[in-house]
């Protein structure tokens, strides 16, 4: 699958693409020009794993935003079985940023929420590009609260820019939901999983991130701010973005090593935006073997689990162990 | 999350403003020049507005704990600057100045001590200090005393002032801060806790959307600027001018997430009344 219009970065890939495209449309193919396909082939794959093979922290941003980038409502179409939708937060509104609903897959009955960006630009405006409002909050708790008490394990896809930042959303509660909505997953007695597929940006992303597992995609991104509201705010200019994005160490391999995620889940060769089938089948087998390893606890075993989980993170100095601890008691 | 842009007015910008230093101050609420010793006197608060100017962590602890009860703990947590992060300016260089500046070791400071008789477990964040920004000992700080004030059973105060929310230097790790005190607090519920959170000028970001909005009771200082985004950011984003009381105490009040405003001077009465009805 081609990617499309595409990143700066890829210009020596997307011409590959199109000249081996040219050629494969054409109606008298000869010997010639199927060797000539196959080594372009060779090329591009050779090109692909070197572009790919060493993204940096501001090519990976690109790439989790890539407007071809598989979203929230693709994985169900692709990965699940069935979807049920279900609306609205019973208080104010249907967040169209925040999908929700029953879902199977194989033989789970699970729970879904997910940020949801919107591909065409009617669908991204509706879905304020990902960025949830309150509702959107309060719908996820909403369904949490219906999945604890039918045992249907939760899956929570992260894939936003950062929660809405409007007067509305300040006026029903931006703060508040996104802390109580943390507050509730922190010790909701069903299993949790939750996968950063796109942008995990700030406290829009950790509103629907406390899980039993943290996995993110190879190439997505999760943040305590944007690059370029960091290098807005720490250098003075969103020129800055991109030595913002090193600083910040928000890929997937630097949250690895800093144990903020369990797992990291492989992209095909070339991004996800690239095969969406094999992003969600990959996806979807390691949703299925974590759901069948999180059911067979028990509900308190994982719920303290999971608290111990966050418990630990975080890196300080603690000097009392290291020297000794003056007379207190 | 970080709301950096929203500056906490302190003592220290009327410098800027070309007010003599040391004896008078321009008051950010109503822009009269009061006397500092007056301001000073009134627990920070302008004599002509009832502005509620910056107070450090250590006078707001002397202004609400009864005298000489407070007990540090975890005091011995330091910053290690575990992204070696560097803007302008190198983050361990920026934690040594900030640590010398204001004579803090980070922006919370946590303990015990007693309201009018009544023990309690205490934590007050600065705003001097990197913008009172969460960050890996900010986080693991409130976490260690919300386990405490679980396992013995105390009423939980925090005093909030952060315009930073969770503090860019350290990343993730500070994101996953709000997620910690959260989880901890969650349990602190459980268990019947009672915890009082207390939002002053400012509350804003990674802050206000963890620990400071989890109270059984929220109060909040007067003409304090509460919010999940920055108003700049809000302005760049929806590009029309703010309501003028946008994202105040009085703001919220109205809006229905506030219990009380507390004037500071009235704020030691109102925590020890609270905890006579809801403490153990």
């Amino acid at each position: 699958m081609s990617a499309g219009p595409g990143l700066e970065f890829e210009n020596e890939i997307a011409q590959l693409e199109s000249k081996i495209a040219s050629l494969e449309r054409q109606t008298d193919r000869t010997d010639e020009i199927d060797k000539e396909v196959r080594d372009l082939r060779r090329q591009l794959i050779d090109t692909l794993r070197e572009v790919y093979g060493s993204l940096d922290a501001w090519q990976t941003v690109q790439v989790s935003r890539h407007k071809n980038r598989p979203y929230t409502r693709d994985y169900l179409n692709l990965a699940f079985d069935e979807f049920v939708e279900l609306y609205g937060d019973k208080h104010f509104g249907d967040d169209r940023a925040m999908l929700s609903g029953f879902a199977k897959l194989d033989r789970f009955k699970v729970m879904v929420l997910g940020h949801q960006k919107g591909r065409t630009f009617k669908e991204r405006a509706a879905c304020h590009f990902g960025c949830a409002h309150p509702e959107g909050y309060r719908k996820a708790m909403v369904k949490m609260r219906l999945a604890e008490k039918y045992h249907l394990p939760l899956i929570c896809f992260i894939d936003t820019p950062g929660a809405y930042p409007g007067i509305g959303a300040e006026e029903r509660g931006q703060a508040q939901v996104i802390a109580e909505s943390m507050f509730m997953m922190s010790r909701l007695k069903t299993p949790v999983i939750c996968v950063v597929i796109g942008e995990g940006g700030s406290g829009g992303a950790l509103g629907i991130g406390l899980g039993d597992r943290v996995a993110m995609l190879q190439h997505s991104y999760y943040s305590v701010i944007s690059p370029e509201g960091c290098a807005g705010i720490l250098w003075k200019s969103h020129e800055f973005a991109s030595k913002a994005a090193a600083a910040l160490r928000f890929t997937s391999s630097d949250l690895t090593r800093l144990g903020v995620v369990d797992d990291v889940i492989e992209e095909p060769l070339g991004g996800a935006h690239r095969d969406h089938h094999q992003m969600a089948s990959r996806l979807k087998s390691y949703l299925s073997r974590t759901l069948a390893d999180l059911e067979s606890r028990p509900i308190e075993a994982l719920v303290d689990a999971r608290y111990e989980k966050f418990r630990r993170i975080g890196v300080f100095l603690d000097e009392a162990q290291m020297v000794d601890s003056p007379s207190q008691d | 999350m970080s709301a950096v842009d929203s500056k906490p007015i302190d003592m220290t910008q009327s410098k800027k403003r070309g007010v003599p230093e040391g004896l008078w101050l321009k008051c950010p609420g109503c822009s009269a020049s009061v006397y500092k010793k007056e301001v000073a006197q009134r627990l920070n608060v302008c004599p002509k507005c009832e502005y509620h100017f910056y107070v450090s962590a250590h006078d707001r602890i002397a202004q609400v704990l009864d005298d000489g009860t407070f007990e540090p703990m975890n005091e011995q947590l330091r910053s290690t600057d575990p992204l070696e992060f560097a803007d302008r300016r190198k983050y361990a260089e920026r934690l040594v100045g900030e640590q010398k500046r204001t004579g803090l070791t980070d922006a919370v400071v946590t303990g015990t001590g007693m309201v009018r008789a009544r023990r309690i477990a205490f934590a007050v964040t600065d705003s001097a200090f990197i913008m009172g920004s969460m960050g890996s000992v900010v986080g693991e700080r409130l976490t260690r005393l919300v386990e405490f004030a679980t396992e013995h059973e105390l009423p939980l105060i925090i005093i909030s002032a952060s315009g930073g929310g969770a503090r860019m230097h350290e990343g993730i790790l500070s994101l996953m801060q709000m997620a910690k005190v959260t989880a901890a607090l969650a349990r602190y519920d459980e268990s019947g806790g009672f915890f009082t959170s207390v939002l002053t000028n400012p509350t804003m970001g990674g802050v206000a959307a963890s620990f400071a909005s989890l109270g059984d009771l929220v109060f909040a200082e007067p003409k304090a600027l509460i919010g999940f985004a920055g108003p700049r950011t809000i302005k760049a984003t929806i590009g029309i001018e703010l309501p003028e009381d946008f994202q105040t105490s009085e703001f919220l009040l109205e809006h229905g997430y506030i219990d009380r405003i507390v004037t500071r001077k009235n704020l030691k009465t109102e925590i020890a009344r609270a905890i006579d009805y809801c403490g153990k």
